[in-house]
Order: C-alpha cells, then sequence, then structure tokens
C-alpha cells in the first residue's frame, strides 16, 4: 500500500471541502468554515508530501492511476487517470503547500466578510484548489484541460467575489474571456493530436519505449511545430503572456490573497507546467521554442518597464508577475526546463509572500493600495516589513536568496543559447530589482504620507497573518539551495537531479555548448553587482520621495499608461467586434434575412390584393369567365390531340 | 407483430390518452396535477424502456409494426434504437420538468393548454420512433399543430404575427419534404402486399439517380434546416421563443429543435449518400457561418430570450455542422450534445422565466443585482449558464469535444473557425450572467423572493444530470453506439448500397 | 333519324341558353336559360342512351340506360334547384325591388 493508491485524495479532499462550505454556507460559522477550508487542504499536502518522498526515492518510475473511461467516443479514448511522477509532485507539493498557507491567512484577512459570502470565498478557494490538482495531476491532456477550465472558471468567480461592484465584474469576465482565447488554442492542439496520434496521453505520447512522439525523430515536423504553437496560444493566455496579458493586472480587483494564490504562485504558472510536461515536443520543434523565447522575453521587459511607473501596490506585484512569468518561458524557449521550473518554485514563495505582505499593508491602512499615500511602515509593521523585504531582494535577484538562483540558471540558459537574449534579460533584471526597491521604500520607508487616521490605526497584523509570512519568507530564503549551481559546488543541484527523468528525452536532444566554470561565474558576479547597484539607486531616489505630484509626461505617461495596450485592443479589436455584431443584427438580421422573409410575404399579400379585383360581383362576369373557361379547354383538347 | 405492448407504443399513446382526457376536465388543479401524473408515467416507462436498449436482446420489446395502409406499402411501424431510446428520455424528462417548473403559472383555459401539450409531446415521440416514412410525415406535422395553437392562443403581445411566421415557415418546408417522400416511395421496390413501400428499411435501399437526390436532397434539408434552424433560416425563432408561453419555448427549443436534427440522421444521411458527400463543404461551411453569426447577434442583444435563443442556433450549427463530417467521433458527439443542450437549455428557459415571471422584465439592462435576493437562482443559473459554455466536467462540454474532434478530422480550419464561437459564447454568456445577476440592484429586482420548491427540484434535477453525465457520459455513449455504425455503414465514404 | 341533328339541336339549345344567361339581366331570364341548358344536356344523353341501345348494346342494357337514370336525377336535381332559387329571387325582389342580377354585387362588402 504506497501513499500514490491514496493519490485520488489528493484532489478529493479539496473537492469535499468546497461541496460542505457551499452547501451549508448559511448555517456554518466562519470558524467552522476556515477550518474546514483549510483543514482539507492541510491533508491533502499531507498526502502530497507522503507521495512526494515515495517519488523521490532512487529509481522511481512515473505511475498512471487510472479510474475510470472517461470519453471513448470513435478517435477519442480517454481514461480519467492520473499521473505521479517527479513533476506532478513537486507541484502538487507547491499548490497544496502555498495553498495551505494562503487560506489560513485568508481565514483572517478576508474575517470581515458576512459569514455565508465567507463560506463561499473559502468554498471558491477550495474548488480552485481542486481544479489546480486535477491539472497538474492529469494524465493526459484533456483531463489536465478540465483543470486548466476549471482554475479559469475560480479565477472569474474569485476576482468577481465582490459581485455588487461592477468594475470587478469586468475584470473577472476579461480574465475569463482572454484565457478562454487561449483555451481555444489548447483545445485545438487536443484535436490535432487526436487526429495525429490516435491519444492524448503522456505516456502514449512521451514514453521513451512506445511514445508516438518520441518516435519521431525528423525536427521541426509540421505536426509538431502547429501543436506545440497551439500549446503554447494556451500558456499565453493562462499565464498571462503577450498578447494576452492584459487580464493579470485587472485581476487584482480580487481579494488580495486570491491575488497570491491564483494570480502568482500557482494557475499562472500552468502555462509552465503545461510546456514542461510537454518538453519533448518543444524540444523537436526548434521554431515554436525560439517563438516561446522571444515571446517570454518580450513580455519579461515589457511588464517589467510598465511596473516601474505603477502607483497601486498591487498592480505593481501584478506586472512584475506577468515579468517573472515572462522569465519562465524565456527559460522554457531556451532549453532550461530546469531553470523554468525551479523558478516556478522560488517564485511561488517570493511572489506570494509579497501579495500576503502586501495584504497585510492593505488591511493595515484600511483598503487604500496607492503607495504614494504610504510610507515609513516599516515602524509601525515590523514583521511585514521585514518579510516584504525578503520577498524584495529575493525577486531581485541578490545572492544568495532564492529568486538570484532560479534566475541565474535561466539566464545562464539564455547565455549559451543566444548572448543577446541573456542581454536584455539582464536589463529586465535590472528594471525588476529598480521597481521593487522603489515600492519597497516608497512603502515602508520615508515619511508616512497617508490620512491622521490611518496613522492612527497602523498596526501589525495577527497572528494568522504573520505566521505565513515568516514561513514563506524562509523559504524564500532558502529556497534556492534545491538548486545550486554546477559551478558553485558540482551536483549539489538537487532539482536537476530529481526532475532529470522528466527532462531526460530533451537533455540528450538539446545540443548544449556547456558554459565554462569562467565565464558562468563572470555572467553571475557581473550581474549580481549591477543588480545590486540598482537597488540601491532606487531605494536612494525613492526614500527621500515626498510625495510630489508632477505629471508624468512623455515616455513616463506612456508607461504609466500600460502603453497605452488596452486602449488599442478597444480600438482593434472589442469594438470593431461590437459595431459588426451591432450591423449585423440591425443590417443584415432585421432588413437582410427577415426583410427578404417577410418581403415574400408582402409580396403574396399585394398579388393577392391585385388578383381579388377579378372577384367583383357580378355574376354576368363569373360566368362570362366559366364560359370562356370552357372553351378555352375545348380548344385545348381539341388542339392537343 | 408481439403479443406484449411494446415500449415506443406505450410512450406514443400514454400522452394522447392523457391528453384527449384533460380536454374533458375543466377543474384547473386537476388538470395540472393529471399532466404531472402523465407526464411522471411517461417518464417511468421510458427509463424502464432504458434497460431494454439492447436491440439485440430485447428486439420485440422495442419494435412493432401494424397493418395500417397495406395497399399502398405502409404500414404503422415504429420502434427504438439508441438514438431513439435517447430522444423519447428526453422527451420523457423534459415535459415533467417542464411542467413542474410552471406548475404555478395560470393559464386561461388549462385544460385545452395542457392538452395540447400533451398532444406535441405525443407528436414528438411520435417523430422519433416512427420506422415507416408516412408515419413519420404524419407524427412530425402533429407535433407542429398543438405547438402552433399553443403558441397563437397563450402567447405574448405579437404572438399572431410570430406564429404566423414560425407555422409558414415550417409548414412550407414540410410539405416540400412531403413532396420528397412521395417521390422516393415511388422508387421503392415492391413488397408483398403493395407495388411500392414506406418502410424505413426500404428507403435505405433505394438507389436513387444523381440528379434526382440533388433536389431530393435540398428539400429534405431544407424541412429539417427550418426546425433546426440553421442560419439562414432562422429567423422565425427568435421571435417564436420571445413571444410563445414559457413552458412552451422550453418545448420548442428544447426538444423541438432536435427533430431537425434528428430527421438529418435518420432520413438524409443513409439515403442520400452521394448528395450528403457533394454538400457537406457548403452546409459545414454555412452552419460554421451561422455559429458565428448567431454568436455576435447574441452578444448585442438586450432581451434575455432572444439572447438564449441566439445561443441555441449556435450550438444547433455545431451539430448541424459536424453531422455533414460523417464521422464516428463526430456523430457521437452529436447525439450525445442533442440529449444534453435540451436539458441545459430548457433550465435556461426555466430561470429566464422565473426572472420575467418575478420581475417582469427581461431587458438585461434593466436588470441586476438578482443574486442578493436570490443566491440560490444564481448559483443554478451559474452552473447552467458554464454548462452552455461547455465548460468541462459539465455535460455539453463532452459532447462538444466530441463534436470539434469529428469536424477536425474533417477539417481543421473549419473546427478553427467554428472555435471561435467558444470565445464568443463565453462574451455573451458572462455578459449576461453579469447583468442579470451581479452589480446593484434596482426597483424591479428589489421585489425578487425565493423560487418555489417545485421550481428549485426541476432545477436541481437539472444540475444533477449535467454533472453526472459531464463526468461519467460513458452510458450515453454506449447507447448511440449502435446508431452511430448503423449510419454510418449507410452513409459517407464507406457505404455500401 | 340520324343522331347528329340530335346534337345539332342540343348545341343550339345549349349556345342559345348561354348567351341568354351571359346577355340578360333579369334573373329569372337567365334562371330560364340556364334550365334550358339542362334540359340541352338532357336531350343528348337520352339520344345517345337510345342510340347505344339501338346498335346493339343489348348485351349490357345497363350502360344504355344509365343515361336516361341521369336525365331523371338532373330532372330532380333541377327542380330542386328551381325551388331554392326561386325564393332566392323572391328575397332578392322584396328587398331591393328589382330582379337584376347586376344590382346584386354588393355581397363583397
Amino acid at each position: 500500500m504506497s501513499a500514490i493508491q491514496l493519490i485520488y485524495l489528493v484532489p478529493l479532499l479539496p473537492l469535499v471541502g468546497f461541496l460542505i462550505n457551499g452547501m451549508a454556507r448559511n448555517t456554518l460559522s466562519k470558524t467552522a468554515t476556515s477550518v474546514i477550508g483549510c483543514g482539507v487542504i492541510l491533508l491533502s499536502f499531507i498526502i502530497s508530501l507522503t507521495v512526494f518522498f515515495q517519488v523521490n526515492k532512487e529509481g522511481f518510475t512515473p505511475q498512471v492511476v487510472s479510474y475510470f473511461d472517461f470519453i471513448n467516443a470513435g478517435k477519442i479514448q480517454v481514461h480519467f487517470a492520473f499521473q505521479v511522477d517527479q513533476l506532478s509532485s513537486l507541484f502538487l507539493l507547491i499548490i497544496t503547500g502555498v495553498g495551505f498557507l494562503i487560506h489560513v491567512y485568508s481565514s483572517s484577512y478576508m474575517h470581515e466578510e458576512e459569514s455565508p459570502h465567507f463560506a463561499r470565498y473559502f468554498a471558491y478557494l477550495n474548488l480552485f484548489v481542486f481544479s489546480m490538482l486535477l491539472l497538474v495531476l492529469g494524465a493526459n491532456y484533456l483531463i489536465m484541460f478540465i483543470g486548466w477550465e476549471g482554475v479559469g472558471l475560480c479565477s472569474y468567480l474569485l476576482i468577481g467575489y465582490w459581485f455588487k461592484n461592477v468594475e470587478y465584474g469586468n475584470a473577472a469576465k476579461k480574465a475569463f474571456i482572454m484565457n478562454r482565447i487561449g483555451d481555444l488554442g489548447f483545445l485545438l492542439a487536443i484535436f490535432w493530436m487526436l487526429q495525429a496520434f490516435g491519444s492524448v496521453s503522456f505516456l502514449d505520447l512521451f514514453n521513451p519505449s512506445f511514445g508516438a512522439i518520441s518516435s519521431i525523430s525528423a525536427i521541426n515536423s509540421p505536426t509538431l511545430v502547429g501543436i506545440s504553437i497551439l500549446l503554447f496560444v494556451g500558456a499565453m493566455g493562462k499565464s498571462a503572456q503577450i498578447p494576452l496579458y492584459t487580464w493579470l493586472p485587472d485581476a487584482m480587483a480580487g481579494p488580495t490573497p486570491v491575488s497570491a494564490l491564483i494570480h502568482a504562485a500557482t494557475m499562472v504558472t500552468a502555462g509552465i507546467y503545461m510546456i514542461a510536461r510537454s518538453n519533448l515536443m518543444y524540444t523537436l520543434s526548434p521554431i515554436t521554442m525560439t517563438v516561446v523565447a522571444i515571446i517570454g522575453l518580450a513580455t519579461a521587459v515589457f511588464a517589467a518597464s510598465i511596473a516601474l511607473k505603477q502607483n497601486d501596490i498591487k498592480k505593481v506585484l501584478a506586472y512584475s508577475t506577468v515579468s517573472q512569468l515572462g522569465y519562465m518561458f524565456l527559460g522554457l524557449g531556451v532549453g532550461a526546463y530546469t531553470g523554468a521550473v525551479f523558478h516556478v518554485m522560488t517564485h511561488a514563495f517570493f511572489k506570494a509572500l509579497l501579495f500576503l505582505g502586501a495584504g497585510s499593508v492593505i488591511h493595515a491602512m484600511h483598503g487604500e493600495q496607492d503607495i504614494r499615500k504610504m510610507g515609513g511602515l516599516s515602524k509601525h509593521m515590523r514583521i511585514t516589513y521585514l518579510t516584504f523585504f525578503i520577498g524584495c531582494i529575493a525577486i531581485a535577484g541578490i545572492p544568495p536568496f532564492s529568486g538570484f538562483f532560479s534566475k541565474d540558471e535561466i539566464l545562464a540558459g539564455a547565455f549559451a543559447n543566444n548572448p543577446v537574449f541573456y542581454v536584455i534579460g539582464l536589463g529586465g533584471a535590472l528594471l525588476t530589482a529598480f521597481y521593487m526597491f522603489r515600492l519597497l521604500s516608497l512603502t515602508f520607508f520615508g515619511k508616512f504620507r497617508g490620512t491622521e487616521e490611518q496613522l492612527h490605526h497602523l498596526h501589525e497584523s495577527p497572528s494568522a497573518i504573520t505566521i505565513p509570512l515568516i514561513i514563506l519568507a524562509v523559504l524564500a530564503a532558502v529556497a534556492g539551495l534545491f538548486g545550486i549551481p554546477e559551478f558553485i559546488i558540482p551536483n549539489a543541484h538537487w532539482l536537476d537531479h530529481f526532475l532529470d527523468p522528466v527532462f531526460a528525452q530533451s537533455k540528450a536532444l538539446i545540443s548544449h555548448h556547456e558554459l565554462s566554470h569562467g565565464t558562468e561565474w563572470t555572467l553571475t558576479v557581473v550581474s549580481s553587482v549591477l543588480i545590486l547597484l540598482t537597488s540601491i539607486w532606487a531605494y536612494k531616489k525613492y526614500a527621500a520621495y515626498k510625495g510630489e505630484a508632477a505629471p508624468e509626461t512623455g515616455f513616463g505617461k506612456v508607461l504609466q499608461n500600460k502603453w497605452y495596450v488596452d486602449e488599442l485592443y478597444d480600438a482593434i479589436i472589442v469594438n470593431p467586434i461590437k459595431s459588426f455584431s451591432i450591423f449585423l443584427n440591425r443590417v443584415v438580421e432585421r432588413s437582410g434575412i427577415d426583410g427578404l422573409v417577410n418581403g415574400v410575404g408582402r409580396g403574396v399579400n399585394y398579388t393577392s390584393r391585385q388578383i381579388r379585383l377579378l372577384q367583383n360581383g357580378q355574376a354576368g362576369t363569373y360566368i362570362l369567365m366559366m364560359v370562356l373557361g370552357i372553351i378555352v379547354l375545348f380548344i385545348v383538347q381539341i388542339f392537343s390531340r | 407483430m408481439g403479443t406484449y405492448i411494446t415500449f415506443p407504443e406505450l410512450l406514443l399513446w400514454l400522452p394522447v390518452i392523457f391528453g384527449c382526457i384533460l380536454f374533458t376536465i375543466n377543474d384547473a388543479k386537476t388538470v395540472k396535477r393529471l399532466a404531472l401524473i402523465s407526464s411522471l408515467l411517461t417518464l417511468g416507462i421510458s427509463i424502464t424502456s432504458l434497460f431494454f436498449a439492447d436491440n439485440s436482446k430485447y428486439f420485440l420489446y422495442n419494435n412493432v409494426s401494424y397493418v395500417w395502409l397495406q395497399y399502398i406499402g405502409s404500414s404503422f411501424a415504429v420502434g427504438l434504437d439508441g438514438l431513439g431510446h435517447m430522444l423519447t428520455f428526453l422527451t420523457a424528462v423534459s415535459f415533467p420538468l417542464i411542467f413542474a417548473a410552471t406548475y404555478n403559472t395560470e393559464y386561461k383555459r388549462p385544460n385545452v393548454f395542457y392538452g395540447l401539450m400533451l398532444l406535441s409531446q405525443a407528436g414528438l415521440m411520435g417523430v422519433f420512433v416512427a420506422i415507416d416514412a408516412l408515419v413519420f410525415y404524419f407524427f412530425w406535422e402533429l407535433a407542429l399543430i398543438p405547438v402552433y395553437f399553443l403558441c397563437s392562443k397563450w402567447g405574448g403581445e405579437k404572438r399572431i404575427q410570430a406564429t404566423f411566421k414560425f407555422f409558414i415557415y415550417t409548414f412550407v418546408s414540410s410539405l416540400l419534404m412531403l413532396v420528397g417522400i412521395i417521390y422516393i416511395y415511388l422508387q421503392t421496390s415492391p413488397t408483398a402486399t403493395a407495388e411500392h413501400s414506406f418502410s424505413v428499411q426500404s428507403f435505405y435501399s433505394v438507389v436513387i439517380a444523381a440528379k434526382d437526390q440533388t433536389w431530393l436532397f435540398i428539400i429534405f434539408f431544407l424541412a429539417f434546416a427550418v426546425k433546426m434552424p440553421m442560419f439562414p433560416f432562422h429567423t422565425w425563432q427568435p421571435d417564436t421563443y420571445e413571444q410563445a408561453p414559457a413552458a412552451t419555448t422550453m418545448v420548442l427549443s428544447g426538444i423541438m429543435v432536435k427533430m431537425g436534427v434528428f430527421g438529418v440522421i435518420r432520413w438524409i444521411l443513409p439515403i442520400f449518400d452521394e448528395s450528403v458527400l457533394r454538400f457537406d463543404n457548403i452546409i459545414i461551411g454555412l452552419s460554421v457561418a451561422g455559429m458565428l453569426y448567431a454568436s455576435c447577434l447574441a452578444m448585442v442583444q438586450n432581451d434575455l430570450k432572444r439572447i438564449v435563443a441566439y445561443s441555441s442556433i449556435a450550438h444547433v450549427g455545431l451539430m448541424c455542422a459536424t453531422m455533414f463530417a460523417l464521422n464516428n467521433t463526430g456523430l457521437t458527439g452529436v447525439m450525445i450534445q442533442m440529449f444534453n443542450h435540451g436539458i441545459n437549455v430548457i433550465a435556461l428557459w426555466i430561470v429566464v422565466d422565473i426572472i420575467e415571471k418575478h420581475t417582469g422584465i427581461r431587458k438585461l439592462s434593466e436588470l441586476g443585482g438578482l443574486a442578493q435576493h436570490t443566491p440560490l437562482l444564481a448559483i443554478f443559473f451559474v452552473i447552467i449558464a458554464l454548462a452552455n459554455i461547455a465548460l468541462p466536467l459539465t455535460n455539453a462540454f463532452i459532447g462538444e469535444f466530441a463534436m470539434f474532434t469529428g469536424l477536425f478530422e474533417f477539417n481543421p480550419w473549419f473546427a478553427a473557425i467554428a472555435g471561435i464561437s467558444i470565445i464568443l459564447s463565453a462574451v455573451y454568456t458572462l455578459n449576461m450572467i453579469q447583468k442579470v445577476f451581479f452589480g446593484n440592484d434596482n426597483i424591479y429586482t428589489k421585489v425578487v423572493s425565493q423560487v418555489t420548491f417545485k421550481q428549485k427540484l426541476s432545477l436541481s434535477i437539472i444540475v444533477a444530470f449535467i454533472f453526472v453525465l459531464g463526468v461519467y457520459p460513458k452510458p450515453m455513449i454506449k447507447l448511440t453506439n449502435t446508431t452511430v455504425t448503423n449510419v454510418l455503414k449507410l452513409s459517407g465514404p464507406m457505404a455500401d448500397k | 333519324m340520324q343522331i347528329q341533328w340530335y346534337i345539332f339541336l342540343s348545341v343550339a339549345l345549349f349556345c342559345i341558353g348561354i348567351i341568354g344567361v351571359l346577355t340578360r339581366r333579369n334573373s329569372i331570364i337567365v334562371f330560364m336559360c340556364i334550365e334550358l341548358m339542362l334540359n340541352a344536356v338532357n336531350l343528348l344523353l337520352v339520344a345517345f342512351s337510345k342510340m347505344h341501345l339501338m346498335n346493339g348494346a343489348a348485351k349490357y342494357p345497363a350502360l344504355a340506360t344509365d343515361a336516361q337514370l341521369f336525365v331523371f336525377f338532373i330532372m330532380v336535381v333541377a327542380a330542386a334547384e328551381v325551388s331554392v332559387g326561386l325564393a332566392i329571387i323572391v328575397m332578392m325582389y322584396r328587398n331591393t325591388h328589382s330582379v337584376d342580377i347586376n344590382f346584386l354585387n354588393r355581397l363583397k362588402n
């Protein structure tokens, strides 16, 4: 009896939590709700942990646990099955672990909500964890897709959690629709796989001995390029890459813990998970790899530039998330799969930490999110400040915190692939350091710029909030040790070793020109020094910020308005579709088709009215007509002989 | 001929008998109760029949033929195959739900209303069980006529106009079909008792000349396309749905629309094998265009009923497109989706009806904030709406997934273009949810009270269907299996005649 | 006597009837003309019946006598028709003080 037999409990428990909290939302007390909500996740976490230890044993082979025939129609033969291997078990830990901390945090953060809404919140959150677990556990693309859409749905429900606010509702809708655009790509990829390979299960596709894709040796075969591009379109939507990224900043309308869990730590990394899962397919289509790398890099720099000028604490973090996701895709695109997954892990820790810290700040400031009206909070909120500071260092990439290791691995991979990628990527990393320290300085240093009343109420948050912060801060600080690069200590990269079975086939195919240790040292030192300098510069620049509000001009204004991308989308996509639909409705439907149909009716009416005149009521005319008719019949009869 | 009464007969005559009885009763309460009992009895029979669905074992339970018009070669032959079982089950399960959900609605002359409803149920059953062309045509019209009266007597303000349009549209097209039926009948080979035969087997074995196939195919398809309705023959639908009484709208969009799809599967694909292959691209193209067209229109409607109507056109467009792709995956998807869409759209109408009854309005711009007052209704609606946009683990996903796979197998580009409607459907559905349930309440929506127990019950049953069939669709797929193989044996590239 | 004389006679009678119906406006005369036409047909029927009987159709006398039966039917129907028609004309006269058929074209309203 191994823990893997119990794997179904991992997603099932959150589902049970969702059902209980959802059904009994009017009767459960808030305490009961949060105990159920957090408890199920904790149980899932414990099972995931045992599963993880089992997987971590030497010589573990991926196991598929099949439950029942899901769809069995014609070409579609799909089982409802879970796959347990290194990649999924790692994600299980991140999801349930970070998820549990955020649940605990939420029980305090959301405490002011009315009881049924509080239960609704936890129900949604549990449902989200369920879907996310389904996503990473699925043994084929279809089950993954179920989770994929499920997390999108939960994201929708949670962004629009305060449903009275129309603007939040719009943000939720936008998130769902943008995700659906990506989902269409994912779906088409699934159809294509069913068509080309007759299966969507990972084993059937990627197994080294009998997998359909493993047996393909041709590089850049059109099928694989097509499928991988379509899958990447799906990833673009879910993981907020150019051009489908605009929903993520708007998604900050949801409660802050939601932003931490869904829009930073877990859901948005689903795209990276999917590509890491299909790594062989990508390795075999270098064209797609280049596309992924370029889009990832572009997103990383683009989003970072927007983050420079944002004043909403959550918006800065949101753009930062988009930017970090870009780095992960860069990693995937240059073949540094381990680095990308590593960054997913460290990012989950420090970004969740930053969001939760931001939540703690917002809580203390009574809903104020504008960093220009904060300042000097370090004196009032020691724990929040210290943990936020650690998160900041980690994301900026200052050694020896976690972000340094993971980002460095991606950048090294980029350098090995193409030095231009490295230079642009490093530029993005400097931007990251700059906006994070700007955020830190504006929030925690300098003089308090809020109202008297806010100052009076400033307080450290309760322990349900600070304990998760501390745990995450520790993780953000030390998680880098899971992936110490080769050139510092040989054979100490635990993650690389752990994930080796997943990426083995790809690694064999990628012809890395290995960087010499000397080059790596140079790169690392250069980037670390530059990042450190930028951080100090940003700190210096904004620690003395007084709150002067000179309106932005020129390029700054463009950045502040997010490069006007939303406006651009409205102008070239949304509005034309809307006007076109109105045109269809007014002209084609009403006047065109309906007009034609009604025209036929009117025509019949008109003709009848004309013919009616023959019926003039004169008996004589009728008889004359009759006689004429008879005569005509006679003539016809005679001449037709 | 069996010595016992077969399932199709029971399903057919029970509503007829109860319908006729209802006409004679004057007490409104008794009428409602009897109608509900009748529909529940029918449901019971239908559920029982599902246990005997295997035609290789229980053929005599499911098929029967009576001497009817012997000398012209027509017999009163009714039978159930997998598809028939599923659609009769849909019909049987819909009526109790409809009656229960609209139980509190008061009608003028309820005996006539419910009597006609049951007669239309009988007509629908007849269409789905007929295995003789003349019987099929007979029931095809029989299903139409009660609906015509229901709409024109109990409908909204512009009911006469809308019903007239509906009637002319469907009647003209079905008359054309009658011409086609007779023409094919004259080509059939002689049987023991008559020179020609109306039975479905002889129709399937007729060899029709290519030049005749084309026009015959067109007039047959026209009849079914109007009923479905397929773009551009759809304009009767939003008007009729808007004007018809809620219960009738549910019957119309839930079941009657499926008559068109069913007709194509039973009477077009196996008979006109060459024309189907010749016209497939045109019809699929038109259907796909229709899907996008209807989705676009749904986005700009302001009336709840019209949104649901256009969304229904979009969904049926996918079914129509996939049928002509003629492959196993797609056809299975179409059949499953016929049931699932029927159930889901009825649920949508129930919610729309509740909203209209409570607030008196259907305009999106005037609604809002209902979730604050009836959270339960909001939950139901969100689930049903999500099923309508085919979210995974809901029933519609299974059908749409299989259909899209089938369409992709036929031509990836069609599937990709049709896929855009997945996005558009999310746009209008979420917009509808938001405008109706979220946001702030106003004077109209403040007065909304809780839903009744019967409504809750029917919605819960539908939601149960949504999830059960969404997670475990295997029984449905199994049910349709033989029909799919039979149709494909007679039609498509591998047809043997 | 040759059959054609009978035919000429009845055609003549029939045409007189038709012309009368078409040209006269007095409804009673119109009525009489209709009777004339009916009787022209009757005459023809009887003539043909007689012809068939003489030409050795005695094997199937029923075939030939059918025509004479028709004549009786027509006469009965004509009688019934006259009674109804005359009643209508009387009513018409009472209402309009005229028997002009063109006077009564207002039924359409």
